[in-house]
């Protein structure tokens, strides 16, 4: 009894606290370590003792060029794959928002994409997109255009890994936006109405005003993870052709994993986590200008 | 009147359109899988003129090691789901009940970081401790992924259960502990369901974790699909297969718990 008392008088300490030992050993250690490591030169293959180095490693990768381009590159993908899957995903939401014969079908078909295996998808679009065997050339050919080399060709492989990023994710922005779509109070579009506003006037002045915060959210959530991309980018092109669609996350893992050049690698995963946030704050910060 | 009857037809038509879009890879991975190797090559693609085979699935399932891979995903997903039940039940009732708000900007945080930066140093403890490929290390790292799924859909999920509730079980003189296991929890079935579906689907198709920690005896499926790419020659027939094979149960689970999986999926990110 005196056990159970023990555990009643303490128990928003003891409630949380095997969650959060194992959130502390799990993520803040091993943060904390890689941060440690980007200031160190360690090479796990050189058999070298790591060596505290400060800026040295940064001053390194800042000074590679396939850095760089990585760095670049990791927006280009995020932007391209990003603003299309808003804009289409809201799109969607809001043809979905009448009642049709079917719908209930739709709605399960926009989950398929984002519970699929995002490394199985990728590969199946690598057939997709084979220069020779693929259905895109085909169908390319079909309209009497040349063909194209898709994610084979440095000039063209982050925009075709784009699209496999806008076919995947556009849903989850539809979802989150058509479920800000049902919580809107029926009122403005009531009177709306009553005024004689057409429905593209309600469409642009009252429909997609009301529910911007939530398409933002939406957009943050879905930048976070696009700067993070990994699965697909490594299962289709392994940042190839050369370096053509290596982003920081995929350098990181190379750096990682490959090379073993655990130092470097720690400073690309310091730039990558700060390019994170600071674009999360960003967007964050140009949704409350855009809310007064 | 008329032109809100043509608005309608121009969006019904979009919609049959996108509809189409999203189900076409997943028709095509479908029908690939039974294909033989000569007609996945064939150009002009063969789309409906092929004799169907399941040499692929046979070739997946009895000659490559697939139902162990099965059986290993299963495992580490179930045990990391169970794990993080265990661990994040109690927590998301007390971040729910004592507004303990510290706690959940943690697991924003584990949200932001690049999954690497607990791989790398992970991959080194690890390997010392002689933890490399095993259920010890996969599972750890999968819950990762699914502790937080967990903290986040039930800490909201008890916020919607009426905290009268509690009282009144504390005014009878229950413990909170007693409160939370014998009274809110056997209201919390669509949030457990919800939170379970969806981290055990996530835990399912994760990659990069296993890619890392995994070897031959803990590979998990979506290393073992990945794998079939990496030879000289893509079997291209057993790739599709393959990818069947590890999207089904993801997408079956998906059609019976629809509701929750949407739920789980857009929670937080509605703003009123």
């Amino acid at each position: 009894m005196a056990k159970t008392g023990f555990i009643d008088r303490h128990f928003q300490i003891l409630a949380p606290l095997p969650a959060a030992i194992f959130v502390v050993v799990m993520i803040i250690f091993p943060v904390a370590y890689t941060l440690f490591l980007s200031f160190t030169n360690w090479n796990l293959t050189s058999g070298n003792p790591l060596q505290v180095v400060a800026l040295r490693s940064y001053a390194r990768v800042l000074a590679e060029p396939r850095f760089l381009a990585a760095f670049a590159r990791t927006f280009l993908f995020t932007l391209l794959a990003v603003g299309a899957e808003t804009v289409i995903g809201t799109a969607l939401a809001v043809l979905l928002r009448r009642k049709f014969v079917g719908k209930g079908l739709v709605k399960l078909l926009l989950l398929l994409p984002l519970v699929a295996a995002p490394v199985a998808i990728g590969i199946c679009w690598n057939l997709f997109y084979d220069p020779n065997i693929g259905l895109a050339n085909h169908m390319l050919k079909l309209l009497g255009l040349g063909t194209l080399k898709w994610v084979y060709d440095a000039g063209t492989v982050i925009p075709s890994l784009a699209i496999v990023d806008i076919w995947q994710w556009t849903p989850m922005i539809t979802l989150i936006v058509m479920a800000g779509l049902a919580g809107l109070s029926p009122e403005p579009f009531e009177s709306a109405h009553v005024d004689g506003a057409t429905e593209a006037q309600i469409l642009w002045r009252v429909t997609l005003p009301m529910v911007l915060p939530t398409i933002f959210t939406a957009m943050v959530l879905r930048s976070i993870d696009g700067l993070k991309t990994f699965d697909i980018i490594y299962a289709m092109t392994g940042g190839g052709p050369g370096y053509a669609s290596e982003t920081l996350n995929i350098m990181a893992f190379k750096y990682s994993f490959e090379y073993f050049r655990m130092g470097q690698s720690s400073v690309v995963l310091v730039f990558l986590f700060l390019v994170v946030l600071l674009f999360s704050l960003g967007i964050i910060r140009l949704q409350r200008i855009s809310e007064r | 009147m008329k032109r809100g009857r043509t608005g309608r037809i121009v969006s019904s038509i979009l919609i049959l359109l996108i509809s189409l879009l999203i189900l076409f890879p997943f028709l095509w991975i479908l029908s690939s899988s039974f294909k033989k190797q000569v007609d996945i090559i064939a150009s002009p693609p063969r789309i409906f003129s092929f004799a169907p085979v399941v040499t692929n699935y046979i070739r997946v399932f009895a000659e490559q090691n697939f139902p162990k891979y099965f059986m290993n995903s299963a495992v580490v997903g179930a045990v990391s789901v169970a794990a993080s039940l265990l661990l994040g039940l109690p927590a998301a009732y007390s971040i729910a009940r004592f507004r303990q708000q510290r706690l959940s900007v943690f697991i924003l945080v584990a949200r932001l970081m690049p999954g690497i930066s607990f791989l790398m140093p992970w991959y080194i403890i690890f390997s010392r401790l002689k933890l490399m490929d095993t259920y010890v290390a996969l599972i750890l790292s999968h819950m990762l992924i699914v502790l937080p799924v967990v903290v986040w859909v039930m800490s909201s999920y008890f916020r919607s259960i009426p905290i009268e509730i509690d009282e009144s079980a504390m005014v009878d003189g229950a413990t909170r502990q007693r409160t939370l296991a014998s009274l809110i929890l056997p209201l919390s079935g669509p949030g457990i369901v919800t939170a379970t579906t969806l981290s055990f689907i996530f835990s399912w198709n994760n990659f990069m974790f296993s890619q890392v920690l995994s070897m031959e005896k803990t590979r998990t499926l979506p290393i073992a699909v990945y794998n079939f790419v990496s030879y000289a020659e893509v079997d291209w027939g057993a790739v599709m297969a393959a990818a069947v094979a590890i999207m089904t149960p993801a997408i079956i689970l998906t059609m019976i718990f629809q509701k929750y999986v949407v739920q789980g999926l857009t929670l937080g990110a509605v703003k009123g």
